[in-house]
């Protein structure tokens, strides 16, 4: 009787001591605790953590957990829904006055206010502060004065922005650009707190924000956790007690901890692991289209490449590509034939269209031998097609691609691959514009709008235009496109503008990419956004 | 001896110039990287004007070295791409690095020298042939399929381990990368240490030895092994900076964040300070080690004098 009561006691001491340690290690809020977190993938991020700076999935990710802008995109339809704005008035499209809703706040209790956006885009648009996403706030007046092309800037604020009080301010855009507001559920928009000036080596190791998730921890290269924030007044407030980011140095060992139990989410399904996913995850596997194409750019600044008539010859080796084969053999359904050059995410009303390209992207090798050989054939006889091949399975498509070209042809190997062994590199030799054959260019666009997929990869002089295509017809399609205010207007000019693309062929569209991502049984109500990052407020933990 | 040890160190300046000048060139010439930090997107020319003179990179060449070298010697490594100093990065990898370097080195003096013992003392019977053929096997077979194998049968089939290594990096969760890592000089290891056993069991110190009637034991451990283990630790000396530097295979399979994953992220993202850094303290390593070596030969063999 008397040792039966001391193993009681050991029993309940002992189960004290494990309540107490599960609390101490479960995080400070009281509703989730370790069972309620999320344990999902993560690579490390390639800047540092700010928005105006972050340009890439890992860093948004994390920003999409901890930032709510003006707006943002719903992560189902893609439409830019008002978050902190009330509204955002303009009578002609080139001025603009945003409203604030009441009681949005920073996790550190400070209030959102007008201040806080126009702060943060003078910041972003600072060029010593050395911002990626720079060129974002170059619609604005007075981004020259900011952002000169060299030498120091004079000023520390853009004269575009203007606060007019606590919850509104004005925006003044060199010229009109009926879409703008759209633009704004992108995160280089995102409002920063006061702290993030006072203190910015701080608040960098411990990003605050003023989305539904606050940074618990973060080990840089290892671990970030995020909690659910209590006081997030926002309506898509988190469905988990948190996430915790783990940093994985090759995506093959982040799916063998899913399927080992000891992670939830992976949102990065290596090419590897594709002919078992079925297997190992069933309907736990998700993948669907994101507004990612990849495209094979012609370099016309070659005058070989570039001169009159070579269109024939481009449109030629488009069709003489069997883009169903190669998504299904090599990239197991993850990739879709491309049909026009923007994306099946944007929607048949943002601006998608599988008609667009029509019989150019449809595989007919006798016509595509027709077509090239009435067009003189490749310039010299051959071509090379170029790519980093050190992620994406890109060795093997060029491949691929080739092997079509020539069977096509029947005139024995004349397409050739160049493998570029590391992405800066190829970076380099494109930005050069050293490249003498067609090369990969990969697209994913920051906003889910027809324009981010044409203006600044084919108007004359655009930034990311590494072919240097050039078509006065195209650029004022897409002038007027911009002008349009009616929205439906506007898409149609843009696909008008598309259409030129169809008959140039200066890219060729070889296929969408999509998002995959593989969860656990333990989590529910998993699904990826536009731009492929999962939507962590709405998971659920069983 | 100490003559000797100054000597020894003076010469390592030169060999330390040098790698590290033929590092940095190489990574030069990797290209310029920042091109490749705006991703799929064009560099705004002022921003990226900006990084590269805040990175140093749009001086030539030369000029470029001699600042990163007199940062050095400040202790400054500069700084990688996502904002982190490289010595923070240093701070954090090759602890982890070193722990990893640490069990596979135990396992392969141990397990190692224990086998090449045995079977060098048994020449030619079943356990000799068998250990040379076991250790023929892992020499054959790379380090990513044993390291993807053993994890999948004891981490993800049978589920013993933790397939990966959590951030905190305990002793206990290094043992399976550890022996994945320490294999196949464990192999070398057991066969130097075989056939240096197995030709000074018929010296005649060792025929002295059991003359005088001494243990077995004593014989073996004493006077045989010692003598016996010269190659053997100049191989294990030589493969601790081998192990160092080459875990990135088996870091990246089991999600280890050490030197390895750092230097394999500064090649990708051609992230010149990363990787000069990490292999200027690989290079240090690599001679120290070699120092050392050079030193436990006169403890193992009186014989060797350093003047």
């Amino acid at each position: 009787m008397r040792g039966a009561t001391h193993a009681k006691w050991a029993a309940c001491a002992v189960a004290v001591a494990l309540a107490a340690t599960a609390c101490g290690g479960g995080g400070s809020d009281g509703g989730g605790g370790e069972s309620g977190i999320v344990s999902s993938s993560w690579g490390d991020p390639q800047n540092p953590l700010e928005p105006a700076n972050t340009n890439e999935v890992q860093g948004g990710k994390v920003l999409d957990m901890i930032f709510r802008g003006l707006k943002r995109y719903d992560p189902k339809t893609g439409a830019a829904v008002n978050m902190v704005a009330e509204k955002i008035d303009t009578t002609d499209s080139q001025n603009f006055t945003v409203t604030l809703k009441d009681g949005w706040k920073f996790s550190n209790d400070e209030p959102v206010t007008a201040q806080s956006f126009v702060d943060a885009w003078n910041y972003g648009a600072d060029v010593r502060n050395k911002q990626n996403n720079s060129p974002f706030f170059s619609d604005i007046v007075g981004y020259e004065n900011l952002h000169p092309a060299s030498g120091e800037p004079k000023t520390k604020t853009m004269s575009g922005l203007v606060v007019k009080d606590a919850k509104t301010f004005t925006v003044a855009l060199k010229s009109k650009f009926s879409t703008w507001p759209e633009t704004l559920g992108y995160q280089a928009f995102s409002p920063l707190p006061k702290a993030f000036f006072t203190d910015h080596a701080g608040w960098l190791s411990k990003p605050i924000g003023n989305g539904p998730y606050t940074v618990d921890s973060y080990t840089k290269g290892t671990a970030m956790n995020l909690r659910k924030w209590d006081g997030y007044t926002g309506e898509d407030k988190a469905q988990n007690g948190g996430v915790d980011l783990r940093v994985y140095t090759d995506n093959n060992t982040a799916y063998t901890d899913l399927i080992s139990g000891n992670l939830d989410l992976v949102d990065d399904i290596p090419a590897q692991q594709l002919k078992n996913v079925a297997n190992d995850l069933g309907d736990r596997y998700i993948n669907q289209p994101a507004l990612i194409i990849q495209t094979l750019t012609f370099p016309l600044y070659d005058p070989q490449w570039g001169k009159e008539g070579m269109e024939k010859v481009r449109r030629g080796i488009s069709m003489a590509i069997n883009r169903d084969e190669i998504t299904k053999q090599i990239f197991r359904d993850t990739r879709t034939p491309a049909k026009d050059w923007t994306s099946p995410a944007l929607g048949e009303d943002g601006g998608f269209n599988a008609t667009l390209c029509g019989d150019a992207c449809v595989f007919n090798p006798t016509e595509a031998k027709k077509l090239i050989q009435e067009a003189g054939g490749l310039p010299g006889g051959k071509m090379t097609l170029t790519s980093n091949v050190d992620t994406g399975s890109h060795r093997d498509w060029m491949d691929a691609v080739c092997n079509s070209v020539n069977n096509a042809l029947g005139e024995g190997p004349v397409c050739t691959v160049n493998p570029v062994g590391t992405f800066a590199d190829f970076r380099n030799q494109q930005s050069a514009f050293k490249l003498t054959g067609p090369f990969r260019s990969g697209w994913q666009a920051d906003y889910p709008l027809i324009q981010n997929f044409l203006e600044p990869l084919y108007y004359t002089g655009a930034s990311s235009n590494y072919g240097k295509f050039s078509n006065p017809e195209f650029d004022k399609l897409v002038d007027q496109a911009n002008q349009e205010s009616d929205t439906a207007k506007a898409t149609a000019t843009f696909q008008d503008a598309e259409k030129i693309l169809a008959e140039q062929m200066p890219a060729i569209p070889l296929w969408y990419q999509n998002g995959s991502a593989g969860h656990s049984e333990r989590i529910s109500d998993v699904a990826l956004n536009q731009f492929s990052v999962p939507v962590y407020n709405a998971i659920k933990v069983s | 001896m100490g003559r000797y040890v100054i000597r020894r160190l003076l010469q390592m300046i030169p060999v330390f110039i040098g790698s590290t000048f033929l590092i940095f060139f190489m990574v030069y010439a990797l290209g310029d990287p920042v091109a490749a930090l705006f991703g799929d997107k064009a560099p705004d020319p002022a921003t990226a004007a900006r990084i590269r003179k805040d990175l140093y990179l749009d001086q030539p060449l030369w000029k470029q070295y001699l600042h990163y070298m007199g940062q050095i010697f400040q202790g400054d490594f500069g700084t990688a791409f996502n904002g982190q100093p490289v010595t923070e990065l240093m701070a954090s990898a090759f602890p982890v690095t070193l722990r990893l370097t640490l069990v596979a080195i135990v396992i392969e003096v141990i397990v190692g020298i224990t086998l090449g013992v045995i079977s060098g003392l048994r020449r030619g019977r079943t356990v000799d042939t068998t250990v040379l053929v076991l250790t023929l096997v892992v020499i054959s077979v790379p380090t990513f399929v044993t390291g993807y194998l053993l994890q999948f049968l004891f981490g993800v089939k049978w589920g013993w381990v933790r397939p990966t290594v959590s951030g905190e990096v305990a002793f206990g969760e290094l043992i399976l990368p550890g022996i994945v890592l320490a294999l196949v000089s464990l192999a070398y290891v057991t066969r130097l240490s075989r056939t240096s056993i197995a030709e000074n069991v018929k010296a005649d110190y060792v025929r002295t030895a059991v003359a005088k009637g001494l243990p077995r034991r004593r014989v073996i451990t004493r006077h045989l092994l010692r003598n016996s283990l010269i190659p053997v630790v100049t191989f294990i000396g030589t493969d601790i900076g081998a192990l160092m530097g080459g875990a990135i295979v088996t870091e990246r399979i089991f999600n280890i964040h050490g030197v390895g994953y750092q230097l394999y992220q500064g090649i990708l993202r051609n992230n010149s300070p990363t990787v000069v850094g990490f292999v200027t303290i690989l290079v240090i390593v690599f001679l120290l080690a070699n120092l050392l070596v050079d030193l436990l030969y006169a403890v193992l063999d009186p014989r060797i004098r350093y003047a």
